[in-house]
């Protein structure tokens, strides 16, 4: 075929029109997200001192800023990876940089409230096996959603895409998490939270790496 | 011209593009890909490439730029973006020529040639997949493309409705870029 052949054929479909893939990626994280808070509220359910906790524990607020630094960092790399030129290397350092340094105040402050021979009871406290069960659990809508919308898109390096959606998705279930968990030392969430976000982080790059492709 | 009027221009006919204008549409196509050839070209200039084969580079581009066009933030340069899907398509091609890939980002698009010559070079990887459709698909994509024909035109002579007409021209472009997906590693 001649490529003045494919260019009628282009020209021709230019009727069918998707929207903007900035869009898409905006509405499939909010979906996702969605999902996750109605499975969460409908399961294990809220916790009752929320609002208590919310104004009054520096512990909890710790915990919350923590996961947005998770996840706003990566909703925005997630984006840019559904553009084949957005290139989000860039923001790399800012992902991983940002919830260490929350990490890093957030148990520096509990060491000046905690005392040392309790750490090990409150990292271990019963609550860790849930935990690490539930983050991942509530990622699985945001993940499926990002993937799709990134699918729409034109990643440039599928494995990195991937994987921005799923530390996004792990973000966001863990920001859900934390309304239940009512764990709140940073002892125990800088041990657990972590190790939920890296292994949902790693499956969606296993997953965009063969998905992603275009 | 010059680069920054070119994008402008391009820009421009894309927007309208998107919007439906066929014309402008097919103004763009038939400007890029006299643009993409020396691109190719020079991409390729490490392996022998027939210039049906660059030709057929040219095309999975020119497609891929196609059904990816929502990609496209429509506030920043054209440029980048075309680069973008190109360099990414040639990465892939010279891959599956066992070549690793290793194609310049930058300035591509400043180099341009009077074009022309190409206009008869017959590319196969596109023929050969289309071969392969059913029956109908197969005599709406020929009227399109090689006939020149309109969607309302072929709908008319084949019985259809327009809309199914442009549906399944859709799919078979679609299978088209599936079928260069699975020429891949």
């Amino acid at each position: 075929m001649k490529t003045t052949d494919l260019i009628n054929a282009l020209a021709v479909d230019t009727a069918t029109r998707k929207p903007p893939v900035s869009r898409t990626a905006w509405i499939a994280a909010a979906i996702g997200a969605v999902i996750s808070a109605a499975v969460l509220v409908a399961t294990i359910g809220i916790r009752d001192d929320l609002i208590a906790v919310a104004s009054q524990s520096l512990d909890f607020v710790l915990k919350v800023v923590f996961t947005l630094a998770v996840t706003v960092p990566a909703f925005f790399v997630y984006k840019r990876s559904a553009r084949p030129e957005g290139n989000p290397a860039g923001l790399t350092p800012v992902v991983i940089a940002l919830p260490l340094v929350v990490l890093a105040g957030g148990v520096g402050y509990a060491m000046t409230t905690t005392s040392i021979s309790d750490i090990g009871d409150i990292v271990m406290s019963p609550n860790w096996f849930r935990c690490m069960l539930v983050i991942p659990m509530l990622s699985i809508a945001p993940l499926a959603a990002t993937l799709y919308a990134l699918r729409q898109g034109a990643p440039a390096n599928p494995t990195a895409a991937g994987a921005a959606a799923g530390l996004l998705s792990s973000g966001l279930a863990a920001t859900l998490y934390a309304t239940h968990c009512d764990a709140d030392s940073p002892f125990f969430f800088a041990v657990w939270y972590p190790i939920g976000i890296a292994a949902v982080t790693i499956i969606g790059a296993a997953i965009g790496s063969r998905v992603l492709r275009w | 011209m010059d680069r920054k009027a070119r994008e402008a221009e391009w820009s421009h006919l894309m927007r309208s593009a998107i919007d439906g204008d066929e014309a402008a549409y097919r103004r763009f196509l038939t400007d890029l890909s006299r643009a993409l050839h020396p691109i190719v070209r020079r991409g390729f200039s490490g392996v022998s490439a027939a210039p049906s084969e660059i030709e057929d580079v040219v095309q999975e581009v020119m497609l891929a730029i196609h059904l990816k066009r929502h990609t496209w933030d429509q506030s920043k340069p054209i440029g980048p973006w075309i680069m973008a899907i190109a360099r990414n398509k040639m990465i892939d091609d010279l891959r599956r020529r066992g070549r690793r890939g290793e194609v310049p980002i930058d300035g591509m698009l400043d180099i341009i040639e009077a074009g022309g010559h190409e206009d008869a070079i017959h590319a196969y990887d596109v023929g050969r997949v289309l071969e392969k459709l059913n029956g109908k698909s197969r005599e709406i994509v020929q009227a399109i493309t090689i006939d020149g024909h309109s969607a309302r035109d072929v709908a008319a002579k084949l019985g259809m409705t327009e809309v199914a007409v442009r549906v399944s021209l859709h799919r078979s472009l679609k299978a088209l870029a599936q079928a260069y997906q699975e020429l891949k590693p």
